[in-house]
């Protein structure tokens, strides 16, 4: 499969990366030299082979669902480059 | 002084304890070094030297009283990935720019419960992600190696560029360092330093900036293996904060070294013979495998029939992960933010120009591999790969081999802006044929320095363990060391 410079388009908009026409164009060529690595997986036959969900076989361990923690606005919002009253500062989101 | 550099941790443990010298003396004298280097190879891009020099005093107050941890008054260096309180961790990038954390790394915490001191943050890859360390923002490392009667700067590999060049540099002890694809064992390989990624599981990832969870360990890189086992001792432990951190009681490391391998099965993989390698690279394998036969241990032919997919599969189930944890550099709530007209402009201008390009180019195909139509195509085809992939080195270890030994590396040290590499990155991404097998299947890895190529550059071999049987490694890394001697640059910075 490869990728054409309208799909890069879309991806880096679903990737939230703001692209130009040239960083696009050259997207395009790299993506697709990775897409053309990455085909060789098409040899393998994975019929009936599980796909891998954890790398140790183990049961997620769970806490206690209780408050542990907390009580760290100021920690929080301490590296934000916008913040007002323990807010993180958007620009508007809702007319 | 400048020479109180050159002890290993076990020798300078020794010196601390006997009070030949202080840990403050110990680490002024990597201070005043680091000082030196840093313009000629940039390892470093903070350095503490206040908190150093606390930490130090602090140190020799504990040592005076006859107390102390495993490395009280040890000077390290930490990789960028780690998040220090208070100090600057940037994980090579531009967007984390001025992130101070508000807490420690379960994996730094732990070392300074044990009186190790920390010097600075170590240039990387950003976000892990490269195999020379010239995707940092703040730009190339340089190693300490150069080529015989040869100027040219070479890379000391990546993503743990910082922490192998300052090891093999003197500019640190030893050093904290990540692996997601061979990111410890690659740079350590390229620089003659003993670098361990270890099982998935054994160190806890909190407070380590995320590359692919799935995949990402933490380890150290030292001078010798029986530094790497002191740090291995102190950096692994059960964290309730990482729910893949595995219940199991952190062995004593340094004990497994020089236990004897006689009747050990050591596996050579005849997959890892691949087209076109290195006629150098062949023979520093035969010699490992000659040195193990000679401290009795047998020599058997394993094969690991996916080898050659692990990569491909790894440049999808990586980015993929990648894409999802870097979504949170949104210019929201830490580092770098760029004015837009609207939030999403926002955000898109803030990572346009807070990643660079490898980070975009992963970031990229993640997204497009996990993208509605794509996800069976990609990520799942890889998962199952990858379960293939567990599954070769699941059927060895049944068949009773004790380790792998395998070349760490396709090549020595390169040149900084390699033409070759910079036009194609799958020429970079092949770095870690060897190496990336091991994060595929979650074991631990050791690469030890084996030797120098007709150019005097280091090369490493490679053994691979059983999933939690680090002292394996230990044990067969010694008896490659003992064979092969250690390796040091010539200083010139």
């Amino acid at each position: 499969m490869s990728v054409d410079i309208a799909t890069v388009k879309r991806v880096a908009r679903l990737a939230r990366i703001a692209v130009d026409e040239a960083d696009a164009e050259r997207m395009t060529g790299e993506l697709n030299a990775i897409l053309g690595f990455v085909e060789q997986l098409n040899e393998v036959d994975v019929s009936g082979v599980e796909p891998m969900t954890s790398v140790t076989p183990m049961e997620m361990k769970k806490r206690q669902d209780a408050v542990t923690d907390g009580g760290k606005a100021a920690d929080i919002v301490a590296n934000a480059p916008a913040t007002e009253e323990n807010f993180f500062l958007v620009p508007k989101v809702v007319e | 002084m400048s020479d109180l550099t050159k002890f290993t941790i076990a020798e300078a443990r020794e010196k601390l304890r006997a009070k030949e010298f202080s840990s403050l003396e110990l680490t002024d004298a990597y201070l005043a070094a680091i000082d030196a280097a840093n313009p000629s190879l940039n390892a470093y891009v903070a350095v503490t030297h206040d908190k150093a020099r606390e930490m130090a005093g602090a140190s020799d107050k504990r040592l005076a009283a006859g107390e102390g941890g495993a490395l009280e008054g040890i000077p390290l260096g930490i990789k960028d990935l780690f998040a220090t309180e208070g100090v600057h961790t940037q994980a090579g990038s531009h967007i984390l720019d001025g992130f101070k954390p508000r807490y420690e790394s379960t994996v730094t915490s732990n070392l300074w419960a044990d009186g190790a001191v920390m010097l600075g943050k170590l240039n990387m890859d950003e976000f892990a992600m490269g195999s020379s360390n010239e995707t940092s923002y703040y730009g190339p490392v340089t190693n300490p190696w150069r080529a015989k009667d040869d100027n040219k700067a070479l890379v000391p590999g990546g993503s743990s560029g910082g922490s192998a060049a300052a090891v093999a540099g003197w500019l640190c002890a030893a050093a904290t360092a990540t692996d997601t694809g061979g990111s410890i064992r690659q740079p350590a390989a390229l620089t003659g330093t003993v670098g361990v990624k270890p099982t998935y599981g054994r160190c806890s990832r909190w407070g380590i900036v995320a590359f692919a969870s799935s995949l990402d360990q933490a380890g150290p890189i030292a001078r010798d293996v029986r530094d790497a086992a002191i740090m291995m001792k102190s950096m692994a432990s059960v964290d309730p904060k990482d729910t893949t951190s595995v219940e199991r009681e952190v062995p004593d490391y340094e004990a497994a070294l020089g236990q004897s391998v006689k009747g050990l099965k050591i596996g050579i993989p005849q997959e890892y013979r691949i087209d076109g390698m290195p006629d150098e690279i062949e023979k520093l394998w035969q010699r490992g495998i000659d040195w193990m036969k000679d401290a009795g241990a047998e020599i058997v032919d394993i094969s690991l029939p996916h080898t050659k997919y692990a990569l491909p599969a790894y440049y999808i189930v990586a980015p993929a992960e990648a894409s999802s944890n870097l979504a949170r550099y949104d210019g929201v709530r830490y580092g770098l933010r760029v004015p837009g007209k609207d939030i999403i402009d926002m955000y898109e201008k803030s990572r346009a120009a807070g990643f660079g390009r490898e980070v975009k180019r992963r970031v990229m195909i993640g997204t497009y591999v996990l993208s509605a139509g794509y996800y069976d195509a990609y990520y799942l085809k890889a998962q199952k790969v990858r379960a293939l992939i567990k599954k070769d080195f699941e059927d060895v270890f049944a068949d009773g081999i004790d380790a792998i030994l395998t070349p760490a590396t396709p090549s020595a040290a390169f040149g900084i802006a390699d033409q070759d590499m910079s036009a194609d990155p799958v020429k970079m991404y092949l770095n870690d044929i060897f190496t990336v097998t091991v994060n595929m299947a979650g074991l631990p890895g050791i690469a030890v320095p084996a030797g120098l190529d007709a150019k005097g550059l280091p090369l490493g071999l490679q053994l691979i363990g059983r999933p939690f049987d680090e002292e394996m490694l230990f044990r067969t890394g010694h008896v490659i060391e003992q064979a092969a001697g250690r390796f040091q640059p010539d200083k010139w910075w």
